[in-house]
C-alpha cells in the first residue's frame, strides 16, 4: 500500500512496511509495559522522559501560577491588613503553643532516655508546591514540584497544616508524583486517638472519605473520634491526625461493621504540603546535612516540626 | 521555508495538545474532556497531508504516559494501534462523507479508550468503568469543530495531493 504522499516524508519514515513498523513498535509497547508492571527497572527511562516533557507542566502551569499571582498584586490594601492582623494573631497563637511544646519534647526526650528508646520525635519538613496538572482522573494522584535534585525519595510522607495528605509514589528529576490517602489502593495504619485503639484506615477513591474495614462490631469506636498515624510500618510519623469518623453502622448479621471517616486534611484544597523527611538523627546528635533546595527555603520551611496537633 | 512551516504547525499543535490533555478543569466538567492526543493525530493522520507515522503516535503515547504517571506504553500502544487503522485505511476512508467520516473516528476513540481499559485491567489498576464512553463523545465533536474550523486549508492539502 503506497500512498502518493506518505513518501512525503514526516517523523522518522524508515524503510519498512507501515504494518512491519506498527508490529515493531507495538512490541516495544508492550515489552515497556511488562518492564514497567512487574520490576521498577524503568526508573530511568520515567525520570530521561519526564525531563523531556517537563516543559509541557510547567506551560500548563504557567497560567495557574500567574493567575495566583495576579490575585495577590491586586488584592485591596484593606483586606491585605486585614489578612496581616489575622496571620499576626495566629503566629501569636502558635508561638504560644510551640514554646509549650518545646517544653514538652524535650521532657519526652527525657523521658525517653530513662526508658532506652530510641523513637525519634524531630522531623526535617520542605515545602512543595502541588502542580495544577490533572493526572488520571479516575485515580486520587497529584505532581509536586520537588524531584530527586531535592531529596524526594519513594514512600515519602506528606503533610499539610491539617495532618496527615499522602505519600509519594514516583520520584522524577524535577517532579514527584504523591498518591492521597484516599486513593483505592492506598491504606494508613491509624489507632483511635481517644483509646489507642490500632486499625487500618483504606482509601475509597473519594477524597471526602476513608474506610476501616478491619474493626469488628464491638470495637470501641464512635463518631467523632479522632484518627491518628500510628507509626506502624514506617512510611507515615506516628501522631499525625488522619482523619476523623462520620459514620459507624452496625452489621449484626457480619463480624465487622461498616466504619467511615473523614479525612482531617484539605485534600482537595491543598495548594502547598509538606514532604517530611522521618530520618533525622535523633535529638542531641549532629544534624544531617540538609538538602541545598530546603536549605534554600530558609529556616520558615526547613522548621522541626514537633508532634504537633 | 516551506519545509520549516510545515514541520512548525504540527509540533506545535503537538505540544498543545499534550497540555490541554493535563489542563486541570473543574470536577464536573472532568469526565468531558476529549483523548485530546488521539483526536489531533486522527485528525492529522486521516484527513492532514501525511504527516504523522507510527513513530510520533509511539512518542506522543510515552509523553502522556510520562505525564499522566500512566504504564509506560499503555497509551503509546493504544494511540499506535488508531492510528495504524487510520494510516491503512486512509485512502478509502477519504471519499467517506463526513457523517460516515465522524462514526469512523468515534469508532476508533472508542477502540482506545477500550485498550487504555483493558490493559488496566490486566495489570489490575482498579479503574471505574463509568464514564468511560464520554470522551469518544466529546473527542469525535471535537475533531468535526476541527473539520469545520481547517476544512479550507485541508482542502487545499487534499487537492495538491
Amino acid at each position: 500500500m503506497s500512498a502518493p504522499g506518505r513518501t512525503a516524508a514526516g517523523f522518522g519514515r524508515s524503510g519498512f512496511s507501515l504494518g512491519v513498523r506498527f508490529v515493531l513498535l507495538a512490541i516495544v509497547c508492550v515489552a515497556l509495559m511488562m518492564l514497567d508492571q512487574r520490576q521498577q527497572h524503568l526508573q530511568r527511562v520515567r525520570q530521561a522522559l519526564s525531563v523531556v516533557v517537563y516543559p509541557v507542566r510547567v506551560l500548563v502551569d504557567l497560567p495557574f501560577r500567574t493567575w495566583q499571582s495576579a490575585a495577590v498584586n491586586f488584592t485591596e490594601r484593606s483586606a491585605l491588613i486585614a489578612e496581616n492582623e489575622q496571620l499576626k494573631r495566629e503566629r501569636l497563637e502558635a508561638e504560644f503553643r510551640l514554646q509549650r511544646l518545646a517544653a514538652l519534647e524535650t521532657e519526652n526526650e527525657r523521658l525517653r532516655q530513662l526508658l532506652d528508646s530510641t523513637e525519634r520525635v524531630g522531623l526535617r519538613a520542605l515545602v512543595a508546591k502541588i502542580l495544577s496538572v490533572d493526572l488520571n482522573p479516575y485515580r486520587q494522584r497529584f505532581d509536586l514540584n520537588r524531584g530527586v535534585t531535592d531529596g524526594v525519595y519513594v514512600g515519602q510522607a506528606l503533610l499539610d497544616a491539617q495532618g496527615i495528605v499522602g505519600q509519594i509514589v514516583r520520584v522524577d528529576a524535577f517532579t514527584a508524583e504523591a498518591v492521597l490517602i484516599t486513593d483505592a489502593d492506598t491504606a494508613v495504619p491509624v489507632s483511635v486517638n481517644r483509646n489507642g485503639l490500632r486499625t487500618i484506615a483504606v482509601g475509597t477513591g473519594d477524597s471526602g472519605r476513608l474506610r476501616l474495614p478491619y474493626l469488628t462490631n464491638s470495637a470501641d469506636i464512635k463518631v467523632g473520634d479522632l484518627l491518628v498515624s500510628s507509626g506502624i510500618g514506617g512510611v507515615f510519623p506516628a501522631g499525625y491526625p488522619v482523619g476523623r469518623v462520620v459514620e459507624v453502622r452496625l452489621q449484626p448479621e457480619q463480624s465487622f461493621s461498616e466504619i467511615i471517616a473523614e479525612p482531617a486534611s484539605a485534600l482537595d484544597r491543598d495548594l502547598e504540603v509538606l514532604l517530611v523527611w522521618n530520618d533525622q538523627p535523633a535529638p542531641g546528635e549532629p544534624k544531617a546535612a540538609a538538602p541545598p533546595a530546603a536549605a534554600r527555603l530558609g529556616e520558615a520551611s526547613t522548621s522541626k516540626l514537633a508532634d504537633a496537633n | 521555508m516551506a519545509a520549516s512551516r510545515s514541520w512548525f504547525v504540527p509540533v506545535v499543535s503537538l505540544v498543545l495538545t499534550l497540555a490541554l490533555g493535563v489542563v486541570p478543569l473543574p470536577d464536573s466538567v472532568e469526565p468531558l474532556r476529549p483523548d485530546w492526543v488521539a483526536v489531533v493525530l486522527l485528525y492529522w493522520s486521516l484527513l492532514g497531508p501525511r504527516r504523522f507515522s507510527l513513530l510520533t503516535a509511539f512518542w506522543m503515547g510515552l509523553a502522556i504516559d510520562t505525564l499522566s504517571g500512566a504504564l509506560l506504553g499503555q497509551n503509546a500502544l493504544a494511540l499506535l494501534v488508531i492510528v495504524y487503522l487510520a494510516d491503512r485505511f486512509h485512502l478509502r476512508l477519504r471519499v467517506f462523507p463526513v457523517s460516515q467520516l465522524a462514526i469512523t473516528v468515534f469508532v476508533l476513540l472508542g477502540l482506545y479508550e477500550f485498550i487504555l481499559f483493558w490493559i488496566d485491567g490486566i495489570v489490575g489498576r482498579s479503574v471505574p468503568m463509568t464514564e468511560r464512553w464520554v470522551p469518544p463523545i466529546t473527542g469525535t465533536l471535537v475533531w468535526l469543530a476541527m473539520l469545520f474550523l481547517f476544512d479550507r486549508g485541508q482542502r487545499e492539502a487534499r487537492a495538491r495531493l
